[in-house]
This record gives structure tokens, sequence and C-alpha cells, in this order.
């Protein structure tokens, strides 16, 4: 947990070049895979003019001491582009407002793990992103110092200003040139957290002026000559394939270039990579390709398709049966298993068992998916927003049987990812279609197909079983049964794993035609409300405090015993009692319901409490204190921006959220028929951090899987109803307060 | 095609389109405003919210024909470097996440002030409701909505 760890920078990730056109000096430094220096041909100071393909870096500092941080990891609003630049800046240690940020490209020859998801990019940057910086910083302040004949240690720097012993200063435009020239070192010693002057301190997001100017910064505003617009037709249902169609009237209409279909390549990529076939639809489909995003919209609407079902059309009332069904089987694969579960709710004196329910969810950024593709026979241009670069270049150089080197994957800015841009299946459209009609073309998902081509949070229902025995809980069994698939394999050993002797985690799936993936918090999104709901209904039945019930089990996580442990039930209960402090636990007036919960997931220590009032006989969320325990905070101004967003996302889904399949087809297609969280509904959300020198994870996902379970436990204080059911909206009924309890 | 004039952030462009076109369209395709954005195309969330006289307006759902002589503004004609109140308030909270609905929020808040210079939380929650911030940035938005409020007199 140190923050100064050791690093494994490679000597060779580093390069150098001193041939910059017109005299200048560009040094730029590759983070931690090791790559081949390059020779640039020409390198230019102007970023307009620099050529992508021969120059990816993280650092260029120009001799005028212009300083360019490039962003290596896509941006979905996770706020990556500003906090990984600030951790190498730090290490340089320059002026934040004197650095100017660039979105990297794909890049995997000097890049690692170019991906938006789980809340890792921190995480996993951390060392390197510090190692880069301050490399450079050390071979600046060498060459200023053989320059002066003094000892490098006799030196000090202030953003980006080197200074001697004698007074005398050079920027770090000055001795560029010189810097560049000198071996790169082997390990250099990184800043005391104490020290730093750009992490720990508000930062905007480095896109913020564009952003509020309109700027085009996202997929769908990326334009390139020449450039044609393609709507597909999918199929309507979930198991459905095209037989025939008719596209008479649709080439008929204005502005239409072309209908044709695509799939066979799809098909084929599908035969070589089986994997992700549950995430494209193996189908024909019928594209329209037109001048304008509306034009081809329209005409899509005009195509006649003949569909037939290829496989069941489901259901959400069959999905509820099967569940239920796969809940009380016994066709489990056993993910953790502790103790003797059976003898010890044999041996109990009272036992707990409730069943929680989710249902499918979209994920709905706010921009729809789209993609921008150009195949020609020099090279295959990908341009959009997409979460997962190298993995869908991967596909895409595979699927049209080009070598990976031609495919020049450039990422914009998302309009929102939360799992849905991991997938790609629209990259893969792309470049099939420019591949069919030989042009460079943007595929455009209506909000209509983006809900009902989505690639969901599949529904899930949780059994969750604890025996009693003499005042402890003895015994703890976790079943999941969910569509597609189970949660991956470090959850089962989140708390309460190592707080109960007799402890096991059940899964089982159904395999459905209807594609799933990740949604922001994957399986903890709902786990935590469950558990948490539990755990607070326990206390209840047991008849002792909730949250010392929490912490006496915490009390029993021994993680040095056992490795699979990685949440820390000390940073556990620092928060938990953080929150208790804070959000004025038990403290409040008598027409304030508070509910409290505690999360571990991504590495985040979390605890929040829900303050809830009743408005009109209803119980309405007014406020959400929330406690973090995620290390250092890069940037703290970002760091709260993704907790607020977190939580009132996380409000929002378990209270609104819910995306029902009749006959395969979603039954919602917008947002006249789907409910997200608007400003009325949004509570203030109030956040502290525990302070520490610990290296910082992540916080795109950490905050959101709690929130669900502490509006709940807040409504039971409130109405006197346990919800185990998501969304709460589900049942109004239970979300009533009885008449004679409304005060006032 | 029909050709229609309209006028756009003060300058009178030329548009040869189908008449069913939405402004939003228009913008986007025709006139390389891509600062207005597409959402839901239904006037459900917001993302594509400009001014046509002064009244905010979802250009989704606008066709030419409704808004022959009138005068449209984009985020792109907002102010001229960024610097409407709004604008700055945005700024000074750092509202956005992914910032693609900001565009929209921003266009709905400045038209909202302009009739209504002091608004209370709750005002300010009402006319902000109409625009889906899927980020659920709702918190900055209210409190830069507040903040712009003041700069604006």
């Amino acid at each position: 947990m140190s923050t100064n760890k050791s690093n494994t920078l490679s000597r060779r990730a580093f390069i150098r070049n001193s041939s910059l056109a017109g005299g200048g000096m560009v040094i730029g430094f590759n983070l931690l895979q090791s790559c081949k220096p390059k020779v640039i041909a020409e390198p230019a100071i102007d970023l307009a003019s620099l050529d992508y393909n021969d120059f990816n870096a993280f650092i260029k500092i120009s001799d005028n001491g212009a300083v360019t941080i490039y962003s290596p990891n896509p941006e979905i609003g996770q706020g990556v582009k500003t906090s990984m630049p600030m951790i190498i800046a730090e290490e340089l240690d320059v002026a934040w407002r004197d650095v100017y940020v660039e979105q990297g490209i794909l890049d995997t020859e000097n890049y690692q793990r170019q991906v938006a998801g789980g809340s890792q990019s921190i995480r996993f940057g951390w060392d390197a992103l510090r190692q880069t910086g301050a490399k450079a910083k050390h071979m600046l302040v060498s060459a200023a110092a053989t320059r002066w004949g003094v000892d490098p240690s006799e030196c000090s720097v202030s953003e980006g200003v080197i200074t001697n012993a004698a007074g005398e200063s050079l920027g770090y435009g000055d001795v560029v040139n010189e810097a560049a020239l000198l071996e790169i070192p082997e390990d250099v010693p990184l800043k005391d957290p104490k020290d730093y002057k750009i992490m720990g301190k508000d930062a905007s997001n480095v896109d913020i002026g564009k952003i509020v100017t309109g700027k085009p910064l996202f997929g769908l505003d990326y334009k390139a000559d020449g450039m044609v617009y393609a709507a597909v037709l999918r199929p309507p249902s979930f198991g459905q394939k095209l037989v025939s169609f008719d596209d008479t009237d649709a080439r008929a209409m204005p502005g239409v270039i072309d209908v044709v279909t695509i799939g066979e390549k799809v098909r084929a990529l599908l035969e070589e990579d089986p994997g992700f076939a549950s995430k494209i639809s193996s189908s024909d489909k019928v594209v329209v390709v037109a001048e304008s995003t509306w034009q081809a919209m329209k005409a899509k609407e005009a195509v006649k398709a003949v569909w037939e079902d290829e496989s069941k059309v489901e259901s959400t009332e069959e999905h509820d049966k099967i569940l239920n069904d796969l809940l009380d089987g016994n066709n489990f694969n056993t993910m953790r298993s502790d103790g003797n579960i059976k003898k010890a709710f044999a041996e109990a004196d009272e036992t707990l068992e409730r069943t929680y329910e989710s249902p499918f969810l979209p994920h709905n950024c706010m921009e729809p998916m789209n993609f921008f593709a150009n195949v020609t026979d020099e090279k295959v241009h990908l341009v959009g927003p997409i979460q997962t670069p190298a993995w869908k270049a991967g596909l895409v150089s595979k699927m049209l049987g080009r070598e990976e080197k031609d495919i020049l994957l450039e990422m914009t800015r998302m309009g929102g990812g939360f799992g849905r841009r991991l997938y790609g299946d629209f990259v893969i459209e792309a470049a099939e279609i420019s591949d069919k009609i030989k042009k460079p073309v943007k595929v455009v998902y209506s909000r209509e197909d983006d809900m009902e081509d989505g690639i969901y949070r599949m529904a899930i229902k949780y059994r969750i079983k604890a025996g009693i025995k003499d005042g402890k809980i003895t015994a703890y069994h976790l079943k999941e049964a969910a569509v597609n698939d189970n949660m991956y394999g470090l959850i089962p050993n989140f708390f309460p794993a190592g707080a109960v002797e007799n402890y096991q985690v059940d899964a089982a799936s159904y395999n459905s035609n209807i594609t799933t993936g990740a949604w922001r918090a994957p399986y903890t999104n709902f786990l935590a409300y469950a558990e948490q709901s539990f755990f607070d209904e326990l206390a209840e039945m047991m008849e002792v405090d909730k949250i010392q019930l929490r912490l006496d089990l915490l009390d029993k996580v021994k993680p040095e015993e056992d490795e699979r442990i990685q949440y820390s039930p000390d940073r556990m209960k620092e928060v938990i009692k953080t929150a208790v402090d804070k959000s004025g636990w038990g403290t409040k007036p008598k027409h304030v319901y508070q509910g409290f919960v505690n999360y571990y997931c991504h590495n985040t220590h979390v605890a929040e409490v829900a303050d809830v009032e009743i408005e009109n006989g209803q119980p309405v969320v007014k406020k959400i204190t929330c406690v973090v325990d995620c290390g250092i905070v890069v940037n703290p101004m970002g760091a709260l921006n993704q907790i607020e967003g977190g939580v009132i996302d996380g409000v929002g889904h378990s209270m609104y959220g819910e995306l029902q399949f009749k006959d395969g087809k979603p039954t919602a297609n917008n947002f006249d028929r789907y409910r997200l969280i608007r400003m009325k509904e949004a509570p203030i959300v109030e956040t502290h951090f525990i302070q520490n020198d610990l290296s910082p994870t992540g916080l795109g996902e950490p905050t959101l899987p709690p929130a669900g379970g502490a509006v709940a436990n807040a409504f039971k204080a409130a109405t006197g109803n346990r919800l185990y059911q998501q969304p709460f909206t589900k049942t109004p009924e239970l979300l009533k307060v009885p008449e004679k309890e409304i005060i006032g | 095609m029909p050709t229609y004039q309209i006028k756009v952030n003060g300058e009178s462009r030329s548009v040869d389109v189908a008449e069913d076109t939405p402004v939003l369209w228009v913008l986007r395709d025709h006139l390389d405003l891509v600062g207005t954005k597409y959402g839901c195309g239904i006037g459900q969330c917001g993302a594509c919210t400009v001014h046509v006289d002064g009244t905010a307006m979802r250009s989704c759902s606008l066709t030419l024909s409704k808004i022959d002589g009138k005068s449209i503004t984009t985020i792109e004609g907002l102010s001229e470097n960024g610097t409407h109140p709004v604008q700055e308030a945005w700024k000074e909270v750092d509202v956005p996440q992914c910032g693609y609905c900001q565009a929209g929020q921003i266009m709905t808040a400045s038209a909202f002030l302009e009739n209504n210079p002091n608004p209370s939380e709750e005002d300010v929650n009402n006319a902000m409701h109409g625009n889906i911030c899927r980020c659920a940035s709702y918190s900055r938005i209210r409190k830069a909505v507040m903040i712009a409020a003041e700069n604006m007199d």
C-alpha cells in the first residue's frame, strides 16, 4: 500500500529524439512496456501537425518549455483525461496550468491497458505514471547540473524551472536538448505525498472549455471527407433473424445512397472468436446508407423486413420463473465455501432467509452508440467512443483479415459508457459496412436502436440465508441466479467472507439469447443492496445495534490469514465510524429516517447513509452522506463529481430502472417509457474522504452499489416496509406511509 | 428538396433539406454545428435544446417551417468566447462528467435565467427537470445555475 513502490519501467520505455524540425526538441517518454526507440521523421511542436502514427508518448517538452501530456486511457466521463496527466505532471514538477493534455490513440506497443472499466485506470497507472514524470524530471535536472558544472543534488525545481545553489535558473525548455541525450535513469526517488503541489488540489476537467462551447469532442460529432451515414435495421426481437426485405420505398427516399446487408463477416468472425457471440447478433442486418443522419434513420423505417424466430423469443415473465427455479434447485457452482453451512444451519437457534430481485437494465448512455470506419486498401481507420480499443482493433483485424498494424483507432471523448462501450459491437458493424460499401461511414444508432439493441445488465436474483446461534451469526449462504453470467471470482471474497465461520457462495445461470454484459459496477450494483438490506433486517431480528453488528463482524476478518480477502476490515471500520459521525446517525429529528450501508468493491471502501423524509405520504430521499476511502485523492474536484454521480445514479436506478421483455423485445425504447432520475429527484450528496497516503483506487463505480441499499434501509425506517425488489417504484404499495404515522 | 433560409447565431444560412428534417439534424449535419446534441429525438431528454427567439426549445422536435423568420441560438453562439455567465459558472463548478448533455443543460439554464433572474433552488429544480444527465451531475448543475443567476445582473 505504500506510495513509493519500486517501479518496473523499462529503460527502453523512453523515446528520445533530437532531430526536431525548426531547431526545436522533443523528449518523449513512453509508459510501461518496453518499446523500440523510434526515430521520428519530422516531429513538430505544432500539435495539429503531429503525426500520431509515428509518435505516441506520455510527455513532450519543446524547447520553448511547452509541455504536452498524452492521456492514454479512454475518457467516458470518469475524469482520467484530467487525473492521469496530473499524476505525471506532479512528478515532472511543472505547473498544471502549463500542461496541455491530448488524448493518446490506441497504441498497444507503447501503452498498457488502454481500457476504461472496472475503476482501475488510476490504480493500475499509479506507479508507472509517477515514474514517467520523475524520470523525465531527473534527466532535465541532470542536464542543467552538467551545464552549470554542479551536482544535481544542488539543484531544485519549481514549476518547470531548475535553480542551482548560486541562484541561477534554467527552464525545462532550455535544457531539453541536452536532457534527451542523457542516459535514462534506472531508479529515481518519488515525491513524498506531503510535497504534492498538483495532486490533492482541485483541477477542472481538461475539456471543460470545449464542452461548454459545444466543440466537436464526441464520436457523434466526428466528420471526415466523403463520410456517409448508416442506420442499421437489426432483428426486432432477440432470437430472430432476417428472412427477406423490401427496400423499394427506402431507396426512393431523399439522400439514400445504398441499401446493403451485413452479417457474413460477423458470422465468420464468430466462428473464429465464439466468445464474442454473446455480444452481437449473427443475423443479417439491413443497412441504409445515406447522405445525412436523418435521411438514414427515416429511410431505415421505410425498409420492410421479414424476420423469423431462430431460437425462442423470451419474456420477463419466463425469466422470473426460471430464476426462481434456479434458486430453488441444486444446480449451483460453489464459488467459495468455508466451514459447513449445512451443519451450522441445522444447529442454529433461528434463521433468516430472504430473496431479492432485479430487472434487466439498459445503459442509456446519453450519446447513443456510433462509430466511424474507413476501410481502404492502405489502412483501416476507426474513430469513436470505445472503452476497449485494443480488443476491438483485434476483432476488426481478424474479421477483415488485416494486420493489426494496418488499423488506426482513435478514441473520442465518450458521452457516457457505463459498460455498454466495453463491447463495441457497433465498431464491428461499422467496419463491415465500410468494407462493403468502400466508403468512410458513420454508424448511428437512434435512441430506440440504442435501447432495443443493448448489451444489458442481466436480471439477477439473490437468496441470502443466515443462521444465528447464541446471539451470533454462525452461517451465511448467498445464492445467485442470473441470466447468462454469474458474478466474477473476486465477489465471493467480499464482506462478509472471513467474518462468518460457515460461509458459502453459490451461483447458477440460465443461458438466454438476450445480449448481456457489464453495467457500471457489475453484480455489486445489485448485490450491495441485497446484502446490506439483509444485514439491516438481520440486526432487527437479532435485536442488536445495526452498526455494532457490522463492526463486530469486521473484527473477525483476518486478511493476513486469507489472501483471497482484499478488503480491509480496518479501513471498512473507519468509513463506518466516520459515516456514523458525519451523518448524525441516530441523532436526527423524528421526521428524518435514516438507512445505513457499508460496502467494498473496485478496491474502494465506502459507507453511505440515506436521509429520507415523508412528503405527501411518501418517502423521499433528501440526502446521502457518503464516506469514501480511496487512498490518495488525485483530483478532489473530479473525485467529488464521480462520487455524487455514482450515488445519484445508484439511487435513480434502484428507484426507477427496469427494462422488461415481451416476446424477445424490450417493452420500452425511449425516455418516454423508461424513467431515469432527474433533477427534482436527485438528493443532496455530502462526501467525506478518509485522509491517508495509501495508493489511490478508482471512483467511477464504488459509490453506486451501496446507494440502493441505503435508500431501501431508510425507506424501511420510514414506512415499515422492507423492499425486496428493484426498482422500488415497482411496488408502490410499499412506498406508502401508514396514515397514522404521518407527522405534520 | 426545398431551400430554407434560416438565421443561426446571427448569421443567415441557406440549407437544402426535406421539409420534415428536424432543426437538430440541420444544425449538426448541414451546418456543422455539432454542439447541439442528439439524445432521444422525441423531446424527452433536452440534449438538443436551442434558443428560438430566446426561448429554450427542443431542436429534435422542431421542423424548419416552425422557425420561419425566427432566430436560432445554439451553444456555439451563446457567447463570443464561452464567457456567458452560465458557461462561466459551469467552468467554475466544473459541472460535466462525460459532458454530452451539458450544451442542452446550459441552453435551458441560460434561457430560464433571462426570464427568472433571481430563482430559488426549487425554481431551478423545476426549470432543469426536463434535461437528463445520465452521469447525474445534477448537484453541480443546480449549483452552477445559482451562481450564474448571481452573476447575470
